[in-house]
């Protein structure tokens, strides 16, 4: 069976009010997600993971390079067909609030699509929306609401039932659960879990939150400055990173423990994220990597499969973490 | 229906404003029926009179009934703020949404547009189509329309350019909506609070605009009375007669003021995050 989603050396850039710089958000991403599984993309703020997903849905056009769909090229389509084919592969956003149109009652944000869909009469797809926004818990009598009478997961909510009503067979999860409440993320988690199961759904799940992915994901793909440093098995890479700076976020991870029982030693990274607008030469992470060499300035390295599903780009993968240098 | 009563019961400034709105309306339309003078019947041995039983709010420099003069001017000024406004609704609108929506060439050859008509006065352009289409009180306010239309567009313009970025426009485009969708469900209702408001302030400005066009005697046309012709006759007997300018005077001030009151109710009332729980 074919990818759900498929990118191809993908490229997002942008150009500065005056065009005269190019802020390159998404610098030459491939991956292939299979159906039904959940794809975590982590990374710091500012390394392109949210247009990356934005691009996925066909909200930003790639730059360069190619993303497939089905195996299909979206951009190929035109027109009517091109947004017909949207229903398909979906987006919940970060900002519950922003994503919901302020001066629309909840019940008609969630048949939104479904009118735009034109399927059946205005009754039956009335009832849809108040079944969907019942399937993720609101009770019916939210639906005649605005959202500024809702809670901000109650928010959420709404725009994961929203999602739903269109039955989509990919959904990009777009820090979902960054802007709630502690208290409520877990639950928020839960019910996405639930709902992948029952509606057969693979998520693209963008996160800064290691312990959001590792609770949630399949895979993973690291991501720093518009590319991929690292991708595998969740667990896998969460045992034993390849990469620097995985391990660098993996040891940044708040342990619940009092610092003496704390295990090994934090690694912090010095500095800030550069410009995507002036990535380093070579590796892009060597200017706040503890083991970049000569060779890391000079030459770019390459993303290769340096185990049976593993795929990592540094010239030392595997041989500088956990402290092993050779 | 129901929600329009209970909106005016709650809100005295919206309910006064749209009273005095339906009082003029009352007026313009009954005319005939409760003015107590015929607006053109001159009677030359009683002129410039002052407020007596016969004459309400007294007589003109002809002799002529001031009261049955403002009841029949109603619809005239009426008429012509609304046709002003009217087209640069139709004009500005549509034109300020594609600028902002589209952006681009578009917005660059509009902005250019909307800029070039900024820089008309009104009431020059007015008499300039006027002299082109012929004298009359239609053709004049379509004229000031045409230049009040730019105000319009821009606001709309920069209105759309600010809710165009908001997270439900994307969401609604991964929907698979279309531009029209998106435009009249999403923009503008969120980008037309602004506009409503400034949309009272030209159909007061309109009724000035109508005002000086009579003025300059290139809208109604005499003998027909309309406020603003009212008023530019009352100027030229200030010194003798100067309480003749308040009939037509506080009858532009009061309609102006309705329909700004009655902007800013609306604006409250369309936002349902402004709504009283």
């Amino acid at each position: 069976m074919t990818s759900i989603v498929e990118a191809k050396d993908l490229r997002v850039h942008f150009s500065t009010s005056g065009g005269a710089e190019t802020v390159k958000a998404v610098d030459g991403v491939s991956f292939a997600m299979n159906r039904g599984e959940t794809f975590g993309v982590i990374g710091e703020s500012g390394s392109g993971k949210s247009t990356l997903g934005r691009a996925v849905v066909c909200l930003l056009k790639p730059t360069a390079g190619a993303i497939r769909l089905d195996d299909a090229d979206p951009y190929a389509l035109s027109g009517a067909a091109f947004r017909k084919n949207r229903r398909d592969y979906q987006i919940v956003f970060q900002d519950p609030n922003a994503a919901l149109n302020p001066r629309m009652r909840i019940r008609d944000s969630v048949r939104e699509p479904l009118d735009i869909l034109g399927e059946g009469t205005r009754a039956e797809r009335n009832a849809r929306a108040v079944a969907v926004l019942d399937r993720v818990g609101l009770r019916a009598e939210f639906a005649e609401r605005y959202p500024h009478e809702l809670s901000g997961g109650q928010k959420q909510r709404v725009n994961i039932a929203r999602v739903l009503t269109l039955r989509p067979k990919l959904v990009v999860c777009d820090e979902v659960v960054a802007a709630l409440d502690v208290s409520i993320q877990a639950d928020m988690l839960n019910l996405f879990a639930d709902l992948q199961r029952e509606f057969g759904l693979t998520y693209l799940f963008i996160t800064h939150d290691l312990g959001v992915v590792s609770h949630i994901s399949d895979r993973v793909a690291v991501m720093y400055l518009g590319k991929f440093m690292e991708m595998g098995g969740a667990d896998d890479i969460a045992e034993r990173p390849l990469h620097p700076y995985t391990e660098a976020l993996l040891s940044a991870e708040p342990v619940p423990l009092p610092s003496h029982l704390r295990s090994g030693q934090r690694i912090v990274l010095q500095g800030e994220i550069p410009s995507p607008i002036s990535p380093p030469s070579g590796c892009r992470f060597r200017t706040r990597c503890p083991f970049a060499e000569d060779i890391c300035a000079s030459s770019e390295p390459e993303w290769r499969e340096l185990e049976p599903g593993r795929y990592v780009a540094c010239h030392f993968a595997g041989q500088v973490t956990k402290g092993r240098k050779s | 229906m129901r929600g329009v009563l209970k909106w005016l019961r709650r809100d005295l400034r919206a309910a006064l404003s749209v009273g005095f709105l339906l009082l003029l309306l009352g007026l313009s339309l009954t005319a005939p029926i409760v003015a107590p003078h015929s607006p053109t019947n001159q009677n030359v041995n009683n002129t410039l009179h002052e407020p007596d039983a016969a004459h309400p709010l007294g007589t003109d420099d002809l002799g002529r009934d001031v009261l049955s003069r403002l009841i029949y001017g109603a619809p005239a000024t009426l008429y012509a703020s609304f046709l002003a406004v009217g087209v640069a609704i139709l004009l500005g609108v549509p034109v300020g949404l594609l600028a902002g929506f589209l952006g681009g060439w578009v917005d660059d050859i509009i902005s250019r547009i909307i800029d070039t008509l900024l820089s008309f006065p009104a009431i020059v352009l007015a008499i300039a189509v006027t002299g082109a289409l012929g004298v009359g009180l239609t053709n004049g306010m379509i004229a000031v329309g045409i230049v009040f239309s730019p105000q319009l567009a821009r606001l709309v313009r920069a209105q759309t350019l600010i809710v165009k970025q908001e997270l439900y426009v994307d969401a609604a485009r991964v929907f698979g909506a279309s531009l029209g969708r998106i435009l009249w469900k999403h923009i503008v209702p969120n980008a037309i609070q602004p506009v409503i408001v400034q949309v009272t302030l030209l159909l007061a400005v309109a009724l000035l605009a109508e005002a000086s066009l009579s003025f300059l005697g290139l809208g109604v046309q005499p003998p027909q009375p309309s406020w603003g012709a009212m008023l530019a006759r009352a100027y030229h007997y200030m010194e003798i007669a100067p309480e003749q300018m308040y009939a037509p005077g506080i009858a532009i001030l009061l309609t102006a003021l309705a329909f700004n009151a009655l902007g800013e109710s609306l604006r409250v009332a369309l936002d349902p995050t402004m709504k009283r729980r």
